[in-house]
């Protein structure tokens, strides 16, 4: 029988695929070989030079990926602890369930600009209603401004705003564990601590580990948050990658050099989150 | 350029008898120049209405509402019904103005017919833009505007932008707390010294201290020195030039402020500049909680709301201070910004022991033709129509619009006290301070208007805010900010920026 036809199937997927993602990236990595800014526009050839200028002259870009790596890090970890334990809480039986689930979801479903724009508000030193409670107290707490508070405020709204989606993820995981092990583990005298380690935790390993990744990749991307939240600062406490690129392309029109720094974080991103799963795996599922 | 009173008063007589014949047909229609009528001109309500530009589109990118974007949106209604034409007003986030119009420049497409942005993005925009027809330059509402705002929109002579709206920074005060004898004797008895306002940015930052943290107006809530822009790459390196300017702008030395013309080496790390970043730190002492976090709205809505003694930079916190409803309405004061007992001689190598002052004309909102726009005389009408004398009268009046004085005209403070309420005294001394600075002053500092100018300011807020987070020292942050300069003009090309700051050198130093 002659299969060729079934080339003629696969071309329009082919072709999305190349428009939507081939395309993209190779025109990128072009872009990176250019010099395209405000005053240059074009596609002109500079072959490596962008990226000898990261390498060697740009440590903004690099302090940046490592403030990135310590908030994507600290806020997937806050999430996924929170999040497992809010589906734990409304996987079993209790009252008000289906009220808890959906609550649990919406900060996930609103506008995530938005809501940086409330929370900016909430902690604005001098006139938000946090501080006006606190001072109370006596305490006056500078949330935005201060070099370690302002990563503090960006880890809380990203994780309040973030973790129904590792709860969704958790708690689909849990209502599809089976039964059987949990009436072993039951008639074998398992307190809810045991059955917990030794039953529910490995169980949800592979979904744990997928509902990770995927936060990681997401958190990786922060952005939104930094801009409305600090603009990266007070100084450059709170710049992470992508805001970086983002002031370098489109605040100071440097496209070239923004897509060398665009690619040369995709590749490092797809190496780290490789290296991650596999840790993870290594870490969570056992033989 | 001497203030031409032969221009003036015609204009002034003009505006005055409107605003006893403001009960015109125009102002029943269009209830925005209710307080004027009608004022006759080329670009007048009576004039647009005799055009038809019906079946035509006219689109504008524009900042989003209010500032500046509710005025453009206003005005496009008002012209549409005048003149049949339809207009697409599009609103964009202030950060992202520059590129939403650069992009499809540089792709060679025309989207917008008028773009809205900054003065100061002139030399990356003009090859793009149509120069303003000499038909509009020669105008009469156009000779009403200073000379230093036609400087402003204009790159060598020639006009690219059409003046829309004038900026400045200067020194805003509560004038209910300067002058309160109680609080003067006060201030005397517990420092020594005499409580005006301040001549040096040294005294600023004293008495901003001395009243910094206390209810000095009774109404049960802390109050604090100063507000200022300091939030990174919220216009906070333009605060960073006018604490600047007294320091550096030596009249003295001429041939740059920002850079050596000659050797195009950057002076941003010479001592000039490093004592105003030190005071700024310093002043972070003394800001509201979380000051140092304030962008442009904040600082608005702290000094506008009564939270600080002191702030400085665009006219919009003192218009919004003044506006009715405002809880300090006729308790404030204009002033030129602070200056220095010493300014920095950079031929010498030597500190002046010598009083400076040094007006910055900074960069505004600027509105300007795209080159590839079919609709050439429609947006220069639109643009024309919306300075018009009426509809600026009544802009200035409204602090959200963004709408700043930048015409002789305005500065007449009769027309503050009769339109707006304001208080006489202070009326007058706003306007002399800002014609003071406009058309007085030989020792002006104007915006670094050269290729890739976000590049050095983008590097200059990343430096001051280091600075102001206590990152690095006032020294090694401009240092670096040097060092990236000069990177950033070795990129562009050395005589390349030379050639585009010669252009504002000349008008700094007086050439031109």
């Amino acid at each position: 029988m002659n299969f060729k036809h079934k080339y003629l199937f696969l071309f329009p997927g082919l072709l999305v695929l190349i428009g939507i993602l081939i395309f993209p990236v190779g025109f990128t990595v072009r872009l990176s070989m250019s010099s395209w800014d405000s005053f240059f526009p074009g596609l002109d050839y500079v072959g490596l030079e962008n990226y000898f200028r990261l390498f060697q002259d740009d440590s903004r870009f690099w302090e940046a990926f490592g403030r990135l790596s310590f908030l994507s890090v600290t806020t997937v970890t806050l999430q996924y602890v929170l999040g497992f334990a809010l589906a734990l809480m409304v996987w079993k039986d209790i009252a008000f369930k289906r009220f808890f689930r959906v609550l649990f979801l919406i900060p996930m479903m609103t506008t995530p600009v938005i809501m940086t724009v409330i929370w900016k508000t909430f902690f604005h030193e001098s006139l938000g209603p946090v501080n006006d409670f606190l001072n109370i107290f006596g305490w006056n707490p500078l949330w935005l401004s201060s070099e370690i508070l302002s990563k503090v405020t960006v880890i809380i709204v990203e994780v309040w705003q973030w973790t129904p989606f590792m709860f969704l993820l958790l708690l689909a995981g849990l209502l599809s564990l089976p039964k059987e092990p949990y009436l072993a583990a039951s008639i074998d005298g398992a307190g809810p601590y045991r059955t917990f380690i030794y039953v529910t935790f490995p169980l949800m390993a592979p979904i744990s580990i997928g509902a990770i990744i995927i936060r990681l990749i997401e958190a990786s991307k922060i952005m939104d948050t930094v801009y409305v939240l600090t603009s990266g600062g007070p100084g450059t406490a709170t710049e992470t990658s992508s805001f970086y690129i983002f002031i370098k392309g489109l605040r100071e029109f440097q496209f070239g050099y923004s897509a060398a720094l665009s690619f040369t974080y995709l590749i490092i991103m797809i190496i780290s989150l490789t290296i991650i799963a596999k840790v993870l795996v290594r870490l969570m599922i056992r033989e | 350029m001497k203030l031409k009173l032969t221009s003036i008063i015609p204009l002034t007589v003009a505006l005055s008898t409107a605003s006893a014949a403001y009960a015109d047909k125009w102002s029943d229609m269009f209830p925005h120049i209710k307080n004027t009528g009608d004022i006759p001109g080329e670009c007048s309500y009576e004039s647009m209405s005799k055009k038809d530009y019906s079946g035509q589109k006219l689109t504008i990118n524009t900042h989003a509402v209010p500032v500046m974007g509710e005025p453009t949106a206003l005005h496009a209604e008002q012209f549409s019904k005048l003149t049949g034409a339809e207009v697409d007003v599009i609103h964009t986030p202030a950060g992202d103005l520059y590129s939403k119009a650069m992009v499809p420049f540089q792709a060679g497409q025309a989207p917008y017919d008028i773009v809205f942005g900054f003065s100061n993005f002139i030399r990356d925009w003009m090859q793009y833009l149509e120069p303003v027809p000499a038909k509009y330059v020669e105008m009469r509402q156009m000779k009403d505007v200073t000379q230093s705002h036609i400087d402003v929109a204009s790159w060598d002579g020639q006009m690219i932008q059409y003046p829309i709206d004038g900026d400045r920074h200067y020194l805003k005060y509560r004038k209910d707390v300067i002058d309160n004898p109680e609080y003067q004797a006060k201030y005397k008895a517990e420092t020594g010294k005499e409580l005006r306002v301040p001549q040096t940015w040294k005294e600023y930052a004293e008495i901003a201290s001395f009243f910094n943290g206390w209810d000095w107006d009774n109404d049960g809530e802390l109050e604090y020195g100063s507000a200022e822009v300091m939030k990174k790459d919220d216009l906070m390196y333009a605060a960073f030039y006018s604490r600047s300017v007294a320091y550096s702008k030596n009249p003295r030395t001429p041939g740059g402020f920002f850079f050596d013309l000659e050797t195009m080496e950057p002076l941003i790390n010479g001592p000039g500049f490093v004592e105003a970043l030190t005071d700024w730190v310093e002043a972070t002492k003394y800001v509201p909680p979380g000051g140092i976090n304030f962008g442009l709205g904040d600082e608005i809505n702290s000094f506008g709301g009564g939270q600080t003694l002191f702030s400085f930079s665009w006219d919009d916190a003192f218009v919004a201070a003044m506006e009715d409803g405002s809880p300090i309405k006729n308790k404030v004061g204009a002033a030129p910004l602070p200056g220095s007992d010493r300014v920095w001689n950079r031929v010498s190598g030597a500190w002046e022991e010598t009083y400076n002052q040094a007006p910055y004309i900074v960069w505004g909102w600027a509105a300007a033709v795209a080159k590839k726009s079919k609709n050439h005389e429609m947006a220069f009408d639109y643009l024309c129509f919306f300075a018009n004398d009426a509809n600026h009268q009544a802009d200035i009046a409204i602090g959200r619009f963004g709408v700043n004085p930048f015409k002789k005209s305005d500065f007449v403070p009769e027309i503050y006290v009769e339109r707006q309420g304001w208080d006489e005294q202070i009326a007058k001394e706003y306007s002399e301070t800002l014609i003071e600075m406009e058309e007085k002053s030989t020792n002006r500092v104007f915006p670094l208007r050269v290729p890739g100018v976000f590049q050095f300011n983008s590097a200059l807020a990343t430096g001051a805010a280091k600075a102001l987070a206590g990152q690095l020292s006032p020294q090694e942050a401009l240092d670096e900010v040097a060092d990236q300069w000069r990177k950033i003009t070795k990129r562009i090309g050395a005589d390349t920026i030379r050639e585009a700051y010669a252009v504002g050198v000349a008008l700094e130093d007086n050439l031109k």
